[in-house]
C-alpha cells in the first residue's frame, strides 16, 4: 500500500527504489563519505527527496536558525539499533523521535535537528533510502525541520549498516521549570502508556531471539502531549522518557537527583499481556524494558487528576494512570509493594538485562 | 498468561498465608532448593509475609552460581581463541572467573554470543563451518536435555565443528550433601519442580526417608511456592517425613520419558565440583563415551590453568544455607552485582543478588548504613 509522503509525491515503502542509481552502484561505496561529486549525489538525489518538506537544509556549512527570544533547550543523541527495521519502527523513527522527546521532556518545544550518518560501506542504498523516508515522515509529523547534516562511511563490517547522530533544539515557554531535582515528597508518578512495548518489539526479532509477538513499537514524538499536560497550567515538576533502563532506570535517576524516595504499587503498573509474556519467557522484568513512546511525570497530588485528565484526552496519553508516588523514606531508592503486599528494591539496572538461563 | 496470572492472585495468597500461620506453632527451616524459587520468594516478598517461626534457607540450586571456577576460566581460555565463536546463556557472562569475566574476552575480540537456545549455536555452527562453536552447557536437570538433544542433533547431522562445554549438576546428591553437612539446619525442602518435570520423583522418597526430611514439589509462582511451603509446615508439624507433590500440573511422577532417554544416550553420570561447595560424588554429568568427541574440553587444551578464587567471598556458606548473604562482610562493599566477587551476587537467581536488588531496603535500615 503506497504512503503519501509529505511532499504530496507516492511512495511506494515497499517498493523503495533510489530516485538515482549512484553512478549505478546499489549499495554504499566509500566515495559516498568522501565530500566529492558521490557525497552530493547522496545528499541531493537521496537524502533530500527522502526527507521531503522535513529537510530543509541549505547544503552550506551551517544552517542559521531565527528561534526568536527566550530560553534554549538543547540535546544530541545517537542511534545504533540492530536491526535497522523492527514490528513498528525503524532507526529513523528512533533518530528523529528520540531527540524531540529529549527536548520535550524539559518542556521545550522542538524546532529543528541536525541529522548525522555513518554509514558502513556495502549497505544497500535502498535500505538507506527506507531509514531517510521514515525520518522525513517522522520529522513532519513532530512539526520539526531537518536543518544540517553529515554523512561519513567507514569500511565494511565496521559499523551495522547505518548508525545516526542527532541533535536539536527547541525553545522553551517562560515558567517552565522542569528537571529531576524538582521531584518533591507528595509527588504523583504518573506513566502515560502500557510499558516496555519498544524493547520487547526490538528483541521480538534480533538474531538468534525471534519469537512470534503482535507486539510492535511505541515510537512516537511526545512533544505535543507535554504541550497538553502544560496547558493544565499544573507545576509539573519532572518529566522523563523511560528507554534504555526502562520505567526503573528513569525512575533511580529522579529519586537520586532529587533525594526523594519512589514508592510503586507493583499492581498499578500498565504490562501489556504481549510484553508480560515476553518477559516472563525470558527472564525479563518490563520495568527495565525500553519505551520509545512514553513518558513518566512527577505531579504535585492535588493536580494530579487534572494532568491524567489531560493526558487522557490525548491521543498518546490514554491510558495514562498513576504508578506510585514520593516519599520521603527510603531518599534515593525506588521501592515496589509487590502484588502480594511485600516490598522490593527497583535497582538501577547495571547495564543490559541479561536474560536467565532458566 | 493463561496458568501464570492464576498463580499469582493476592486474595489466594492472602488465604493460603492465613492457614500457614494457623498451622505453624512451632520454628522450622525449610530449603528452596531452586535459585528460581528463591528469585520469586525475594522479587515477591513472600518472606517478608510468612510467620517469623517459618525461616526460608536459599539452596545451591542456582546452576550459574555453582558451576566451579575451573570450568568457567577454561570457558574463558576457549572464548578468547581466535578461531571459536563461543554461546552462552546470557547470565554467564558477568560470572567472574580468576580475573575475566566473558564481557571482557567479548569486548577484547572474543567472539561471545548470547542465544536462548543450544540449537541457536548449533545453527551457527552450519552457517560458520570454518569456526569452531563452542555452547556453554551448564545447569540442572532442566536444561540438560536440550543440550543433549543438540549434541545428538550434531552428531546426526554430522556437524564436527560443534562441541558442549559440559558442566551438569544433580539436585538430588546435592540435597544428600546438605543433609550429610555437620552443620546443616535444614528440616524439609522445597524440590524444584521443572527438575521434576524431566527426571520425575521417584529419586526423592529414598531422601525423605533417610534424613527423615519431608519434600515437597513445588513450582514458581507465589501460589505454588506458599502452598509447597504450608506442605511441608502440615508434614514438620504432624511428624511426618514423605515425597509429596504440590506441583502436578506439570510434574508426573515418571517425569519426561523421552528426555529421560535422550539423557540416559548423551550423558553419563561423574563427579562434579560446585563452587563455593566442593566435589559432590555422582552429582553431575558429562558426555558418554559415544559423544566425548563433542566435548569441548577433549577438543581444545584447556588443562593446567591456575585458578584462583576470591580470599573473602563466603558464597559457598550462602550456598549451603549456612548464612545468609548480608552476614558475608564482602557483601554490598566489596561485593556488589557491578563487582561481583562470587559467583551468588551474579545471576538474578543467586541469593546474594537477589538480596542486594530487592533487600537492599531493609538491611540498610537494619544496619543503619
Amino acid at each position: 500500500m503506497p504512503d503519501t509522503s509529505p511532499t504530496g509525491a507516492t511512495v511506494d515503502m515497499d517498493g523503495w527504489a533510489c530516485p538515482l542509481p549512484l553512478r549505478d552502484s546499489p549499495t554504499v561505496v566509500m566515495g559516498h563519505g568522501g565530500g566529492g561529486a558521490l557525497s552530493a549525489e547522496l545528499v541531493e538525489h537521496l537524502f533530500l527527496p527522502a526527507f521531503g518538506d522535513a529537510g530543509r537544509a541549505e547544503l552550506g556549512d551551517s544552517a542559521v536558525l531565527d528561534v526568536g527570544p527566550g530560553r534554549l533547550a538543547f540535546s544530541t543523541d545517537s542511534f545504533v539499533v540492530r536491526p535497522l527495521f523492527f514490528p513498528g519502527g525503524s532507526i529513523g523513527d528512533l533518530a528523529v523521535n528520540g531527540t524531540v522527546n529529549d527536548l520535550a521532556m524539559s518542556g521545550a518545544r522542538p524546532l529543528h535537528l541536525s541529522t548525522a550518518f555513518i554509514l558502513e560501506e556495502g549497505t544497500p542504498l535502498r535500505e538507506i533510502g527506507r531509514v531517510a523516508e521514515a525520518m522525513g515522515r517522522a520529522a513532519s509529523v513532530a512539526g520539526v525541520g531537518l536543518v544540517t547534516g553529515d554523512t561519513k562511511v567507514v569500511d565494511a563490517g565496521h559499523g551495522d549498516g547505518i548508525y545516526i547522530t542527532t541533535a536539536g533544539i527547541g525553545v522553551l515557554d517562560d515558567g517552565v521549570d522542569i528537571r529531576a531535582e524538582r521531584a518533591a515528597v507528595g509527588d504523583v508518578v504518573i506513566v502515560s502508556g502500557r510499558i516496555g512495548v519498544h524493547g520487547v518489539a526490538v528483541l521480538s526479532c534480533r538474531e538468534g531471539l525471534s519469537f512470534g509477538t503482535t507486539v510492535e513499537s511505541d515510537c512516537a514524538a511526545l512533544h505535543g502531549l507535554v504541550a497538553a499536560m502544560l496547558a493544565t497550567g499544573a507545576d509539573v515538576h519532572v518529566l522523563r522518557d523511560p528507554t534504555r533502563g526502562g520505567v526503573a532506570a528513569s525512575l533511580n535517576e529522579i529519586a537520586r537527583a532529587a533525594g526523594v524516595g519512589v514508592e510503586l504499587v507493583e499492581r498499578a503498573l500498565p504490562v501489556p499481556d504481549g510484553v508480560a509474556d515476553a518477559c516472563s519467557l525470558l527472564g525479563l522484568d518490563p520495568l527495565y524494558v525500553a519505551n520509545e513512546g512514553k513518558l513518566v511525570a512527577f505531579v504535585p497530588a492535588p493536580e494530579a487528576e487534572r494532568v491524567l485528565a489531560a493526558m487522557r484526552a490525548h491521543e498518546l496519553g490514554k491510558e495514562a494512570v498513576a504508578i506510585g508516588r514520593c516519599v520521603d523514606a527510603h531518599p534515593g531508592m525506588v521501592v515496589a509493594r509487590t502484588g502480594l503486599g511485600g516490598t522490593r528494591v527497583v535497582d538501577l539496572p547495571l547495564g543490559e538485562q541479561l536474560p536467565r538461563i532458566c | 498468561m493463561r496458568y501464570l496470572d492464576e498463580f499469582s492472585d493476592p486474595d489466594l495468597a492472602a488465604r493460603l498465608l492465613d492457614r500457614i500461620h494457623a498451622a505453624t506453632t512451632r520454628p522450622w527451616a525449610i530449603m528452596e532448593v531452586c535459585g528460581g524459587q528463591t528469585h520469586s520468594i525475594i522479587r515477591h516478598g513472600i518472606d517478608q509475609l510468612l510467620p517469623d517461626d517459618v525461616e526460608m534457607i536459599h539452596g545451591p540450586g542456582c546452576p550459574v552460581c555453582v558451576t566451579p571456577l575451573e570450568i568457567i576460566d577454561r570457558a574463558l581460555s576457549i572464548a578468547a581463541r581466535p578461531d571459536v565463536v563461543f554461546c552462552s546463556f546470557g547470565d554467564m557472562l558477568r560470572v567472574p572467573g580468576s580475573d575475566k569475566d566473558l564481557f571482557r574476552i567479548k569486548s577484547e575480540g572474543g567472539d561471545v554470543r548470547v542465544v536462548y537456545s543450544p540449537l541457536d549455536a548449533l545453527t551457527l555452527a552450519r552457517e560458520n563451518p570454518d569456526k569452531q562453536v563452542v555452547f556453554f552447557g551448564i545447569g540442572f536437570e532442566t536444561t540438560a536435555p536440550a543440550n543433549a538433544m543438540t549434541v545428538h542433533q550434531a552428531a546426526r547431522l554430522g556437524i564436527g565443528n560443534f562441541s558442549l562445554l559440559v558442566s551438569h549438576v544433580l539436585v538430588p546428591p546435592a540435597i544428600a550433601a546438605i543433609m550429610e553437612s555437620p552443620t546443616c539446619r535444614v528440616q524439609g525442602f522445597l524440590a524444584a519442580g521443572h527438575v521434576c518435570s524431566v527426571m520425575g520423583t521417584a529419586e526423592y522418597p529414598p531422601l525423605a526417608e533417610r534424613y527423615r526430611v519431608p519434600i515437597v514439589v513445588t513450582g514458581f509462582e507465589p501460589l505454588d511456592i506458599l502452598e509447597g511451603i504450608r506442605r511441608t509446615v502440615l508434614q514438620l508439624e504432624s511428624g511426618r517425613h514423605e515425597l509429596d507433590n504440590a506441583y502436578t500440573r506439570a510434574v508426573p511422577a515418571e517425569g519426561n520419558l523421552p528426555a529421560k532417554a535422550m539423557l540416559s544416550d548423551v550423558f553419563e553420570v561423574t563427579d562434579r565440583a560446585w563452587r563455593g561447595i566442593g566435589t559432590i560424588p555422582r552429582s553431575g554429568w558429562r558426555l558418554s563415551e559415544r559423544y566425548r568427541e563433542f566435548d569441548a574440553e577433549q577438543r581444545f587444551d584447556v588443562h593446567g590453568i591456575h585458578t584462583a578464587e576470591s580470599a573473602v567471598c563466603r558464597s559457598g556458606e550462602v550456598l549451603q544455607g549456612l548464612i545468609t548473604p548480608h552476614e558475608c562482610a564482602a557483601f554490598g562493599r566489596e561485593c556488589t552485582p557491578r563487582n561481583p566477587l562470587g559467583a551468588t551476587m551474579v545471576s538474578a537467581e543467586g541469593a546474594c543478588a537477589a538480596y542486594y536488588t530487592y533487600r537492599r531496603l531493609e538491611l540498610t535500615e537494619a544496619t543503619g548504613a
